[in-house]
């Protein structure tokens, strides 16, 4: 097995990878602690929180390239997973509130302030951070497995499946919205206290969450390596390439696409899981058709069938974001627009793509 | 998951009549044009049988019925004489021994035509085998068989996509080779090729012949003088002709079909 | 001419946007009436205006009986002054005239000539009254009303009574009501009389009036039909009498079995409603996906082109053309479609036509243009929504039974949809655009190879597609708000529609809106309505399960290209 991994790269990208795997978990931490404040080297304690949150952006990227890079199936649906599993966590977390809230209620405070009663049943359970976990790996790939089943047996394929997810958490997100759903409507969950016991606000809380994020990602990473440089994996690609050949071929291809589908979601509810206590808050505009739409961009600018691209492009576009928001909040959903427009016209490999045509010597393999 | 791959020996195909394919009263229609109109046809284990007919004459509509991509109003299709194709998905059709080369040549553009063959090669075919599993010795040798039977050895390491036209639809060929089908179904074979790279494709045909059935669609009438026994003429969806090259080349019907009248 | 005036005045107070056609009509026989019997009014005027006058009298005593003459002459030009002072509007000058104060309180006119008078140059002091005038004011108003020449004053009298009922009036309704020809007002009299009957001793008059509230089958009677029901702590009847309860009952179950064929035909109307602003907002969807298998995302933001296309003709007819304000949406009709086909046209020439045969690349371009131009948009009119008003005739709308207003405006997009689907099916059927456009959309290659300029066809396609979608703006400016988000919230909707349509056929579009319209509205009060759109999204993946391409899809060899 060891050897099986080893392999997934040669010796050169493994360096990479732990360079950039020590930098992140080990330079940023003792720069953060032992490097005095007034210093430039020094790196401040909300940094860990915002580059956890790219993190987890980028285990997204990294969910979507598995399904629309290598597979060719473009889900305008990710959010849903992604906030499936950040529910889970933000439920946990609202439970761990104790009577710490506004209302020094044992309830939440929305359904305190909503005049409930009791916890509603699909509350239960949440108290204990191993059913939480349990609820967060399992849920997002029960659900996705559930709607692909539907979706891939009767073929839909295409832009037909890319607006029947867009219309999956098009609905989700309304159903959310509502106060009666019992997950705190419009504000969804938040004022979150600790987790596991530890306060949110700690600097060292929040340290442990980033570098619990960047694990995660590089398992992550590491699995999704092993899948795409398996046979699967060729069979994934060859299902983008020509589906039909792939079943006279003698595939069962709906077998492998839900088996992507399905992994996809449950890699972006872990992402969904980790990004909300590091946020500090989750609500149904996470399930904006905007936001899963966005997601693809992430992999687009990266480069599609591309994991590494993939990463780099969560980071980029999200780098980008915070900075305009910042400086030209105007022209952000200009230069986004422009992006999708520019890159689909004539960078369709992304960045990977316009390096590989620099150095031949890496084979590209996004779609043509 | 169940893998796919797993009933592939207790299911083989029962030709004991010296029939490998049952055509009977197969009817399609698609918004009342009829495709297929009571199409009757039988296909002899290990025969070479080349299939003619003007266009909209069925040929297209009765592959796709054969593997399992359109599903028939009327009538059987039996592979053998144990598997109903018509209950049957494309996949399970492919298991059962039956490959297919499309009309316009659909291999794996961006994978290398090693990887192609490998993907297509007789092997078991589940998610569980496809994540863990690696090219055994043997079938690194039958896929370097193949490749030197389609002639493709020097470019096993390219992409299919830089393949010519013809490397193409031999690399298809090639690949329903691999999964070593009891039936091959194979849509104009010589379309777009070359006079050189046509004998070549006869050449392969004909090699096959015997140890597999193969049913072969074809336009070009040379060709067809050059590889058939026995030629099928369809029209209007049902067999018009049915015997030796020169004999259905002169019946009336055919040529009034043909010509015109 | 007098009492023209003053009626007139009265009648546009009142007015109430439903009855407009009646009060046209209304008016029309006034002005005839105006004309023909001026001479009889006038001798009765000296009677009246003496009477009319002794309201500002002093004496309470004698305002009194000049409020019950007043009642008893039947005069309706007696009405404004009655009423203003019962609302504390009508005051007196020193010189004795009657003034009538406007709802501000800032204007006032005379009672008598309705010459607007200037309020800063009078001495005014109010009358006096108290509870015992205001009695005989309440019956007299009611009685004029009543005996109203005007349907609509005497049905908005009736039911002001059957909401506040005053027994005074009951013998007044009951010698109405023997008068009355009009059904409406008629049924209303009826209900007044069974609800001042239901409280009565007599056990005959109860079930007479059970009997009449089962019959009309009014919603308003159900609380206290239910109470009739209704049990004491110990489980006894509050109402002893067993016949009374049954007849109770059988109303009950009347007004309920009303009422709920009265939802059942609001909702077939808000659905066909629905379904018609769907289809409107889906059919240039339709044509651009349909026939071009171009999947615009941008497509929602031309609808909110047309809806700001609109938003802008009204501001130019507001400024330049105010006489002619009204015809501004007629105005827009070619402009909204204009504008809409042209940037649609940009888009298809700059962008979309390097993407051809790349439907998820398309997609994703699309969007980024949609993202750019709700930016614009933003950058350009504002954040906030825009007013765009609705035009005289489109105002209000027609109330059909009890409680189910039909709003023109709904019914005005109805018939609009009709006739830009016949529009759209004849351009693309009977012209010889049409047949180019199909032949495309049916095999480009061999199209192009006939001589018809595929570029060509695919810019005027785009642009039909884009201009019903800005159509489609210009009609939900008619209902809805207008802002840079207007198109987002019919995207999803829309390509539900053609989702479950199938694409490339204009009936399934339309069978598609419609549809998913009538199931949307008649699911809402059974769950809800962001259940209801989860239900309609489940069974549209249920549908597809069985039908993969759609409802009306194209099979054979077609389907695959």
């Amino acid at each position: 097995m060891i050897k099986k991994i080893a392999t997934l790269h040669s010796l050169k990208g493994w360096l990479i990878a732990f360079g950039l795997l020590g930098i992140a978990m080990v330079l940023l931490p003792l720069l953060n602690i032992f490097v005095p404040e007034e210093s430039v080297l020094h790196v401040p304690d909300y940094m860990f929180s915002l580059l956890g949150k790219y993190l987890c952006y980028a285990l997204v990227a990294l969910a979507v390239d598995l399904i629309w890079g290598y597979t060719g199936i473009l889900s305008l649906g990710h959010g849903v997973f992604f906030s499936m599993g950040g529910y889970a966590m933000g439920m946990y977390l609202m439970r761990s509130i104790g009577k710490e809230g506004v209302y020094k209620n044992d309830l939440p405070d929305f359904m305190v302030f909503l005049d409930w009663k009791e916890l509603p049943w699909y509350w239960y359970g949440f108290d204990y951070f191993a059913f939480t976990l349990l609820v967060i790996l399992i849920l997002p790939g029960l659900f996705a497995f559930t709607f692909g089943y539907f979706a891939f047996k009767s073929r839909i394929k295409g832009v037909y499946f890319a607006i029947i997810t867009q219309a999956m958490t098009y609905a989700l997100m309304l159903l959310f919205f509502r106060n009666e759903t019992g997950f705190g409507g419009n504000n969804g969950l938040t004022d979150f206290k600790r987790i596991l016991g530890y306060s949110l606000q700690e600097p060292s809380t929040k340290m442990s969450l980033y570098i619990i994020t960047i694990i995660v990602l590089f398992l992550s990473y590491v699995l999704s390596r092993y899948v795409v440089q398996s046979k699967l994996g060729r069979v994934l690609t060859a299902i983008r390439d020509a589906e039909s050949r792939v079943m006279f071929s003698g595939y069962n291809t709906l077998h492998y696409k839900l088996f992507v589908w399905t992994l996809s979601a449950f890699l972006c509810g872990i992402a969904g899981a980790l990004y909300v206590p590091q946020v500090g808050i989750i609500n149904p505009s996470e399930m904006q058709p905007s936001n899963s739409i966005e997601m693809a961009i992430w992999v687009a600018v990266g480069g599609r069938g591309t994991l590494s691209g993939a990463l780099v492009g969560a980071g980029l576009v999200n780098g980008a974001k915070s900075w305009f928001t910042v400086a030209a909040p105007d022209y952000w959903l200009y230069f986004l627009g422009t992006l999708f427009i520019v890159l689909t016209l004539f960078f369709p490999k992304g960045l990977v793509g316009v390096f590989s045509r620099f150095s031949s010597k890496d084979k590209a393999r996004g779609p043509s | 998951m169940d893998s796919p791959g797993a009933h592939i020996k207790d299911d083989s195909v029962d030709a004991t009549h010296g029939c490998i394919l049952y055509i009977e009263g197969l009817t399609v229609s698609f918004d009342g044009f009829k495709a297929l109109d009571d199409l009757n046809l039988y296909i002899d284990d290990g025969e070479l049988r080349c299939i003619i007919g003007p266009n909209g004459a069925g040929k297209t509509t009765m592959m796709d019925v054969i593997t399992g991509k359109t599903r028939p109003d009327r009538g059987t299709v039996f592979f053998g004489q144990n598997h109903d194709l018509t209950e049957m998905t494309e996949y399970e059709i492919s298991h059962a021994g039956i490959g297919r080369k499309f009309q316009k040549p659909t291999v794996f553009l961006n994978h290398t035509v090693f990887e192609n063959l490998e993907l297509a090669l007789h092997a078991k075919k589940g998610i569980w085998q496809s994540l863990t599993k690696s090219l055994t010795g043997e079938q690194r040798d039958t896929i370097e068989k193949d490749l030197e039977t389609i002639g493709l050895k020097e470019q096993k390491n390219l992409p299919a996509g830089l393949l010519s036209h013809g490397q193409k639809q031999w690399l298809e060929i090639g690949m329903l080779l691999a999964q070593n089908p009891r039936l091959l179904l194979i849509d104009e074979p010589v379309a777009g090729m070359t006079h050189q790279e046509t004998e070549h494709t006869a050449e392969l045909l004909k090699s096959l012949a015997g140890k597999h059935s193969v049913v072969v669609v074809e336009h070009e009438m040379d060709f067809i003088r050059s590889i058939a026994n026995r030629v099928t003429v369809l029209h209007e969806g049902h067999v018009l002709a049915d015997g030796k090259m020169d004999e259905v080349q002169n019946d009336p019907k055919v040529i009034e079909v043909y010509l015109g009248s | 001419m007098t009492t023209t005036s003053t009626l007139y005045k009265y009648q546009k107070l009142k007015i109430e946007p439903k009855s407009r056609k009646r009060f046209i009509r209304f008016f029309g026989f006034f002005l005839l009436l105006a004309a023909g019997l001026l001479p009889l009014s006038l001798v009765e005027a000296n009677d009246f205006e003496s009477a009319l006058k002794d309201l500002g009298n002093k004496s309470r005593s004698k305002i009194k009986i000049a409020v019950k003459l007043l009642g008893d002459m039947g005069n309706p030009a007696a009405l404004p002054a009655l009423e203003a002072l019962r609302n504390k509007r009508l005051q007196i000058s020193e010189g004795g005239a009657l003034i009538i104060l406007d709802e501000s309180g800032d204007q006032g006119h005379d009672a008598l000539s309705g010459k607007q008078v200037d309020l800063n140059s009078l001495e005014l002091r109010k009358p006096r009254i108290n509870n015992s005038v205001r009695r005989v004011l309440s019956v007299a108003i009611g009685k004029l009303q009543l005996t109203s020449d005007d349907s609509d004053v005497r049905l908005a009298a009736a039911k002001e009574l059957l909401k506040r009922p005053s027994s005074g009036l009951v013998v007044l309704v009951e010698n109405a009501l023997a008068k009355e020809s009009d059904d409406e007002v008629r049924e209303i009299f009826l209900l007044v009389l069974a609800k001042e009957g239901l409280n009565s001793d007599d056990k005959k008059k109860r079930l007479q009036s059970l009997k009449t509230i089962k019959e009309i089958g009014n919603n308003d009677f159900k609380t206290d039909l239910e109470a009739l029901l209704g049990k004491d702590e110990k489980g006894e009847f509050l109402e002893k009498d067993p016949t009374i309860r049954k007849s109770a009952s059988q109303a009950i179950s009347s007004i309920e079995r009303r009422q709920f064929f009265i939802n059942q035909a609001a909702n077939l109307f808000y659905g066909l409603s629905l379904g018609s602003i769907l289809l409107l907002a889906a059919l240039g969807l339709a044509i651009t996906f349909g026939l071009m298998g171009v999947i615009n995302m941008a497509h929602g933001e031309m609808l909110m082109i047309g809806a700001y296309s609109t938003f802008v003709v009204q501001n130019l007819f507001k400024e330049y053309l105010p006489g002619f304000f009204d015809w501004y949406l007629v105005a827009a009709i070619p402009i909204a479609f204009t504008v809409s086909a042209i940037i649609g046209i940009i888009l298809e020439r700059s962008v979309i036509r390097h993407l051809y045969g790349r439907p998820l690349e398309t997609l994703l371009a699309t969007w980024g243009i949609s993202l750019i131009l709700i930016q614009s948009v933003r950058l350009v009119f504002g954040v906030q929504n825009v007013e765009v008003a609705n035009p005289y005739y489109l105002a209000g709308g027609v109330e059909v039974m009890n409680g189910v207003v039909l709003p023109y405006s709904r019914i005005a997009i109805i018939i609009f949809v009709v006739f830009v689907v016949i529009s759209v099916w004849t351009l693309l059927q009977k012209t010889s655009l049409g047949l180019q456009v199909r032949a495309v959309t049916q095999n480009r290659g061999m199209a192009s190879c006939m001589g018809i300029s595929t570029h060509k066809v695919d810019m005027y396609t785009f642009g039909l597609g884009s201009g019903v979608a800005g159509l489609g703006g210009l009609a939900l400016s008619q209902i809805g708000n207008v802002g840079p988000e207007l198109g987002q919230l019919y995207i999803v909707d829309s390509f539900m529609v053609v989702v479950l349509g199938g694409v490339g056929k204009i009936a399934g579009t339309v069978v598609g809106a419609l549809g998913l319209g009538f199931v949307n509205k008649f699911l809402e009060p059974i769950a809800g309505a962001v259940l209801g759109k989860i239900i309609v999204l489940v069974l549209i993946i249920a549908l597809i399960q069985k039908r993969p391409q759609g409802l009306f899809a194209l099979k054979g060899r077609m389907a695959d290209n």
